[in-house]
């Protein structure tokens, strides 16, 4: 019998992506995990326990902030499941439509604003959405609803919504790609053995090729909420740090990054700004878990 | 081991030939002043090289708004510039505290300045000094000559003649009255809150009083600004809630805003951008005779970062900015930022020699929020950012507002407890 012999390649091959991974991603995330445990005080760095998360959670001056970005954040999120994912879908079915002309030319239309910068959009639509150069108080005059027009951004009650949307805007594209890719998938034969059952055009949506895009409706709704909860670049660039007005544009990513970096006057806390960092993994990781065991297992999966 | 030497030193040689001398030092400059880019460049910096062979310096600025979280992460990285523009007080404070500011009490270019232009860049007990104060900037209204030539008004004393001439704009309907915008927040308390502010506390001594827990941000006169504010929406343009900092800068220029609350910084862009004529009014008074008092901010100063390699050359440039060739250079380039340190300077724009004016017959004051209050959480600056905006708005009461800022600042400043 061959004595069994350390298969030192499978190390080797591993290790350059385990020690860039371990490096860039891992040490920083467990480091700043640690980070959240410390305070200063009088200049020394002192192990605070979970003091850090009792004063973020209960401490009135933190919580309402917190809250106030968390309840923010989830409304950004169900902006982006209720309205990119579901436009997201119906273009990709549209789009599969196989008589549909110049399929390519809408595909690539719609997925363009996904690869600009945040910074370009949010630059861009500010352009657009100003009550004074931008366009659309014009637009909305021509077709006779000037009315309609309201400094969006600068409105405490609209300025979220009106940014979840223009990040729809720029992200739709992806949720529809998925979705394409996956609905280009399903044979051909199947739908025709629904034909001669009766199932032709809607319902063939509903009854056969919903239920085989299913699963990848998970995977996008995975995505948005990780993408979402880690949200930052677009309301820090077309609001600026304070997200205002009046912090009606706050969510997690901004507040971390005014704790963490200090804001004008403010200094920054890296370890305040860690433990939200730390609040943030865990929303994400739990978010992430819930999906994974309950949802994801009880999915039904179809042999294609 | 000698043999490998001699070969880098060669290639080394090599390789900076072609640019600058090998033994020339060069020095970076970290700053927030992007729009000064050229200045620096074409004026400043071949001043100095001039008198000063053997050092060269390199101008390198970032976004305003991300000056100090840019400026912390590169000081805790070690690739901070050698010299570094300071904020005034606690921000350049801290870094003092954290050893990543050298101390300059020994530089003989101190003497040239007073204690009050020194204060923004000391410790709290003033016994050392850490940044050559460089400039101020005051706060007052800009306006366009031509049209209140046109529509036959003069500029405002009184609060009363303030509010008659915004109406007169309005009526006539040609202008918008005032270009401001709360999208950016921070104009609503700098240029708003700020700039008004100091005739109700009393300059000194109601910004002093506060930090000595004598008077309450509840107090009538730290709420009778808000109350003024809450009376400017209707002169704002249409929109102003998303009207941007920007926004406002060029409704004015384009002349289509006939007054601006303004930081005198503006001046030297305000001169290239609008062709119309500009006068200047210091914030109006409450009642006629009444004493008048001006934020004159000590905003800008030039510090030396403790790790760097070139202390000596650092420390040559930075004598030669508290000297009197450098005030002329930059009080007449950049009109606006009026220099703090106590030589007669010559300046020639009619707009900055307006403002400058007001310090003969007002007092000066520094922003409120600016020393000692906004050291804790939540930071009494920022908080007055959102109050003000919320003031213009209308969101709510000043009474509100005030109560709201009373109580962040005394959950953990001591003397307001």
């Amino acid at each position: 019998m061959q004595k069994s012999r350390i298969r030192w390649h499978i190390a080797v091959f591993l290790a350059p992506a385990v020690l860039v991974y371990t490096a860039v991603m891992i040490y920083p995330l467990f480091n700043t995990l640690r980070l959240a445990l410390f305070n200063e005080v009088d200049d020394q760095r002192l192990f605070v326990g979970l003091a850090n998360f009792r004063t973020l959670f209960l401490d009135p001056l933190w919580s309402d902030a917190f809250w106030n970005a968390l309840g923010n954040n989830f409304w950004f999120f169900l902006i982006h499941m209720l309205v990119q994912n579901p436009i997201g879908i119906a273009l990709a079915a549209l789009l599969s439509h196989p008589r549909l002309r110049f399929a390519a030319f809408y595909r690539t239309a719609i997925f363009v604003p996904t690869i600009l910068s945040f910074v370009i959009v949010g630059f861009a639509w500010k352009l657009i959405l100003s009550p004074i150069w931008g366009i659309a108080p014009s637009l909305l005059d021509a077709v006779g609803l000037g009315g309609l027009f309201q400094p969006w951004l600068g409105k405490e009650e609209y300025a979220l919504t009106t940014l979840a949307l223009v990040s729809v805007w720029q992200f739709v594209g992806i949720p529809m790609m998925l979705i394409y890719a996956a609905l280009l998938s399903i044979p051909e034969e199947l739908l025709e053995a629904g034909e001669i059952d009766g199932i032709t055009g809607m319902s063939a949506f509903w009854k056969i090729k919903l239920p085989l895009i299913l699963p990848s409706i998970g995977i996008i709704s995975i995505l948005t909420f990780v993408g979402n909860f880690n949200a930052f670049d677009l309301i820090y660039s077309a609001q600026g740090a304070l997200a205002g007005p009046d912090f009606a544009t706050d969510i997690l990513g901004t507040f971390l990054y005014r704790t963490f970096f200090g804001f004008q006057l403010q200094l920054g806390d890296p370890y305040m700004g860690s433990a939200i960092a730390s609040a943030m993994f865990a929303i994400i990781l739990i978010g992430v878990c819930i999906y994974l065991f309950g949802i994801q297992t009880r999915m039904r999966r179809y042999q294609l | 081991m000698k043999k490998t030497l001699t070969a880098a030193t060669l290639l080394s040689t090599t390789l900076l030939a072609q640019g600058a001398l090998a033994q020339d030092v060069t020095l970076t400059i970290e700053s927030w002043r992007n729009d000064d880019l050229t200045l620096w460049q074409d004026q400043i910096i071949p001043a100095f090289e001039a008198s000063h062979p053997g050092i060269k310096i390199k101008f390198s600025p970032s976004a305003p708004a991300e000056y100090n979280a840019v400026l912390n992460s590169k000081l805790d990285a070690g690739s901070a510039g050698d010299l570094i523009t300071c904020r005034p007080f606690d921000a350049s404070l801290a870094l003092y505290e954290g050893d990543k500011l050298a101390d300059l009490s020994d530089l003989d270019a101190m003497d040239s300045f007073a204690d009050v232009a020194k204060s923004a860049w000391q410790t709290d007990d003033g016994s050392a000094t850490f940044c050559v104060p460089i400039a101020s900037v005051i706060h007052g209204f800009i306006y366009n000559k031509d049209a209140f030539n046109e529509l036959g008004i003069e500029p405002p004393k009184t609060t009363d003649e303030f509010y008659a001439v915004l109406d007169k704009i309005q009526e006539d309907g040609s202008y918008i009255p005032m270009a401001m915008g709360t999208n950016d927040q921070w104009e609503a308390a700098t240029m708003g809150y700020q700039n008004i502010g100091p005739n109700y506390w009393k300059g000194e001594e109601g910004r002093q009083a506060l930090i000595a827990g004598e008077q309450k941000l509840t107090d009538e006169q730290w709420v009778a600004p808000f109350r003024e504010l809450a009376k400017w929406a209707p002169y704002l343009g249409n929109g102003y809630e998303a009207q941007t900092y920007p926004d406002s800068q060029n409704l004015f220029t384009l002349g289509r805003a006939a007054i601006y609350p303004a930081g005198s910084w503006e001046i030297s862009g305000f001169n290239q951008q609008a062709d119309f004529e500009m006068g200047a009014f210091p914030p109006p008074v409450p009642a006629e005779g009444d004493e008048c008092y001006i934020s004159d901010h000590t905003d800008i100063a030039m510090g030396m970062n403790a790790a760097t390699e070139h202390p000596e050359e650092a420390k040559a440039f930075l004598e030669w900015v508290g000297s009197e060739e450098f005030a002329t250079i930059y009080s007449n380039a950049l009109p606006g930022f009026f220099s703090l340190a106590s030589f007669d300077v010559e300046m020639s724009d009619p707009l900055a020699q307006e403002f400058v004016s007001w310090r003969q017959s007002c007092n000066s004051t520094i922003r409120s929020t600016y020393q000692i209050l906004s050291r804790g959480t939540p930071n009494l600056e920022n908080e007055t950012w959102g109050a003000s905006a919320a003031a213009i708005k209308g969101t709510s009461t000043p009474e509100e507002l005030a109560q709201k800022l009373q109580d962040g600042l005394s959950s953990w400043y001591d003397p307001q407890k």
